[in-house]
């Protein structure tokens, strides 16, 4: 079989919101060896269906696979790959930042550079909340790591479909 | 009040009575299985009903016994365990069901739903345990679901690629109350089996099938589960196209037809690994181009444009790249093959198969499948023999190794589901349960399971139900005193150190049958071959016999593993 070059995919699936389902999808990946990069999940408007976002890297065969192999799973009701063009992707990261007093504004400005919230401030540290793509989050940490992060949370990519303009 | 309450008690059934009637909805009369705590109320009630059950010794038999009853009878076998060791005991046979697709249901008895989670005495996690491992599975919490898990179940278990399905009990479920509606049909929003080929893909391959000049069809169990043998048969023979099949297909299409090349793969024949070598299209039809099958998969067909044809999309372009994928059941999508070809038959189709035969008669000679019979009995020799008594109407099962390979080697599979062998998983241990259960579902069958010495003793407790139940399998050990394939591949790639694969500390087999009330015999010479096979089969008990073969023999052709298949050591 030909191998191709591994890149980033964003799955989102439907599936039945029901105890295990969460435990067959990441099953399928660890039974195979597939690593999962992220992994989203919650209630849509259906309570009995959930949404699960999920990001991996795969070469092109191997996602085809994985796409399938997941479609087989008797409580995933639909499954899409998400290309960025078509797709809004988001992410929201809460960040603490330890600050001293020399550094607190160039904190502050890196937030209001990057449209970040914050959400807990005390004498030496920030909690911010920041969105955006995985670009955007990746670059506002790679300047606040020089000042010194010292917690991070993630939730992971969510995406959907952009509706026809 | 009292009157109310009467009626209600009436109207209501408990999840034991609920499960009896879906069973006996699904048309269930045999189930395998072994009591114990957590499904002690199940078996109060089914001891009421007409279901017959079969006492294994082991649970891992009694899954196995479903999958012979499943593929034997074609439909859902049944299995019933207890929680905790009952159920970890299934898990192997549940394995090697999912691997062999086969439609089983298995129910599991649990912990009461209070004492879940708690390490209860008994208590495992059998979904999560078999999450990997069955289509689907299901824990039931309420007796309310139980009706509609149950049918869903059986729907999975039979529909698609069929495989198998467990759905695990607590014993308050069993025994709680609710209204029961009969007959209520399945509605899965999330599963629709694609039955019907795509129109456009069907138009190309009747394109490729015109222009092949040298042809060459691969069947495998997908066929025989979908029923497909007699469509496979008639695509092959109006068209003359030649088979092969895969250890699963044996039997897809008739084995002593001319066109039947044998089966493909690490031991298959040189005919067929060198007809998928240089053939110009070859039509995979129910397969999943298992490694056994393929060896390095850059060198598979590789002059071939490949068709596929399966029901479950994963199978395609998971190992082998093909030229027109083909979703669908066989049967549905060979009968339209057979529609849209029927015009299309050349009327100078010998004339152009002419040179891709004469191909196929040159390999046949050359690399006709061989043994010589000296004064050691060889095992090739009483498979043989074996097909010759039973003039190939017996259905065969079979251990895993070296046994399993002679029996597809030598004996010719003329129908559909008479080889039942674990394929996928390799399970030695799977024969003679299979043969239990293939015995319940065609009692007037000749069962014959074949094994080797070492495998027989991985379940060999189930003599005593075979005999228990009046169930004449016959056994036929090839008894070389060695784990015989493990010590083949010893010898040729391990320069003979033989860790670990002598097996001479067996039981005498010829006791171990009248120990179980079973009638033992013995061959220890060539000429007793022909007359241990004949008393044997005339037995009307179960009836063991024990070979003493050729210690050393070896399995030819052989594929070393990941090597091209061309490239075959033949004796």
């Amino acid at each position: 079989m030909t191998t191709n070059e591994e890149s980033r995919h964003v799955l989102t699936m439907l599936v039945d919101n029901q105890p295990g389902v969460l435990s067959r999808v990441a099953g399928l990946f660890s039974g195979r060896g597939f690593n999962i990069d992220s992994l989203c999940v919650a209630e849509t408007m259906d309570p009995k269906v959930s949404r699960i976002t999920l990001v991996t890297r795969a070469n092109g065969l191997l996602i085809e696979q994985i796409e399938k192999q997941l479609r087989k799973l008797i409580n995933v009701i639909k499954v899409r790959r998400m290309t960025p063009d078509k797709a809004v992707q988001r992410e929201m990261a809460l960040v603490c930042v330890h600050a001293k007093a020399e550094q607190r504004a160039e904190v502050l400005r890196i937030a209001d550079i990057f449209r970040c919230k914050v959400v807990d401030a005390g004498l030496e540290h920030f909690i911010l909340e920041v969105t955006g793509d995985e670009d955007k989050i990746r670059a506002m940490l790679n300047l606040l790591r020089p000042i010194g992060i010292q917690k991070i949370a993630r939730t992971g990519t969510v995406a959907l479909f952009r509706e026809p303009k | 009040m009292y009157q109310d309450a009467v009626m209600t008690e009436n109207r209501t059934r408990t999840g034991a009575q609920i499960l009896m009637d879906v069973l006996k909805e699904h048309g269930v009369d045999t189930i395998f299985g072994f009591p114990g705590g957590a499904v002690i109320d199940i078996y109060d009630e089914l001891s009421r009903t007409d279901i017959r059950h079969v006492l294994v010794r082991h649970e891992q038999a009694a899954v196995h016994a479903a999958d012979g009853y499943a593929r034997a009878s074609g439909q859902v076998g049944v299995c019933l365990v207890t929680s905790g060791p009952g159920a970890t005991n299934t898990v192997t046979g549940i394995a090697s069901a999912y691997m062999d697709s086969i439609p089983i249901v298995v129910i599991t008895g649990q912990v009461p739903t209070h004492l879940i989670g708690n390490d209860a005495f008994q208590e495992v996690d059998i979904v999560g345990i078999t999450r990997p491992c069955t289509k689907h599975n299901y824990l039931v919490k309420r007796v309310e679901d139980l009706a509609r898990i149950l049918r869903e179940a059986f729907y999975i278990a039979k529909s698609g690629r069929p495989g198998p399905v467990l759905v695990d009990i607590p014993k308050d479920v069993v025994k709680a109350r609710t209204t029961f509606q009969p007959g209520e049909q399945v509605r899965l929003k999330s599963y629709n089996p694609t039955y019907h080929p795509n129109a456009w893909q069907l138009e190309k391959v009747v394109h490729l099938i015109r222009e092949a000049q040298r042809p060459l069809i691969f069947a495998g169990g997908g066929v025989i589960l979908s029923k497909a043998a007699s469509e496979l048969t008639q695509l092959a023979r109006n068209l003359r196209i030649p088979v092969t099949t895969s250890l699963m297909g044996m039997g897809a299409f008739p084995g002593s037809d001319p066109l039947a090349l044998g089966m493909i793969g690490m031991h298959g024949t040189y005919t067929a690994n060198m007809a998928t070598s240089h053939c110009d299209l070859l039509l995979a039809v129910g397969v999943r181009f298992d490694d056994r099958v393929t060896g390095k998969t850059d060198a598979f067909a590789s002059q071939a444009k490949i068709v596929h044809i399966d029901i479950d999309p994963t199978s395609i372009r998971k190992n082998v790249l093909v030229t027109v994928p083909l979703v669908g059941d066989c049967r549905i999508t060979l009968s339209h093959l057979n529609r849209l070809m029927a015009s299309e038959v050349p009327p100078d189709l010998c004339e152009r198969r002419k040179d891709w035969f004469e191909q196929i008669e040159f390999w046949r000679q050359k690399g006709a499948l061989r043994y010589e019979q000296h004064d050691v009995i060889k095992p090739q020799y009483v498979i043989e023999t074996l097909y010759r008594l039973t003039q190939g109407k017996a259905i065969i099962t079979t251990e895993v190794g070296q046994n399993q390979m002679w029996a597809a080697q030598y004996y010719k599979f003329d129908e559909p589901d008479h080889f039942l062998t674990s394929g996928g998983l390799g399970c030695m241990g799977y024969g003679l349960p299979a043969a239990i259960g293939a015995q319940m579902a065609r009692p007037d069958c000749l069962v014959v399971d074949v094994a080797g010495d070492g495998s027989i003793q991985m379940n060999s407790q189930e003599f005593a139900t075979a005999v228990q139940y009046g169930l004449p399998v016959k056994v036929v050990i090839l008894n070389n005193r060695y784990l015989g394939m493990v010590r083949q591949w010893q010898e040729l790639f391990y320069d003979k150190r033989y860790a670990c694969t002598d097996m001479s500390h067996a039981p005498d087999f010829v006791k171990l049958a009248e120990a179980y009330g079973a009638d033992g015999f013995r061959a220890t010479r060539p000429d007793e071959v022909e007359s241990v096979l004949e008393a044997g089969l005339k037995s009307k008990r179960v009836a063991i016999m024990d070979f003493w073969v050729d210690r050393e023999e070896c399995v030819y052709p052989m594929v070393p593993a990941g090597a091209p298949i061309t490239e075959m050591l033949l004796v």
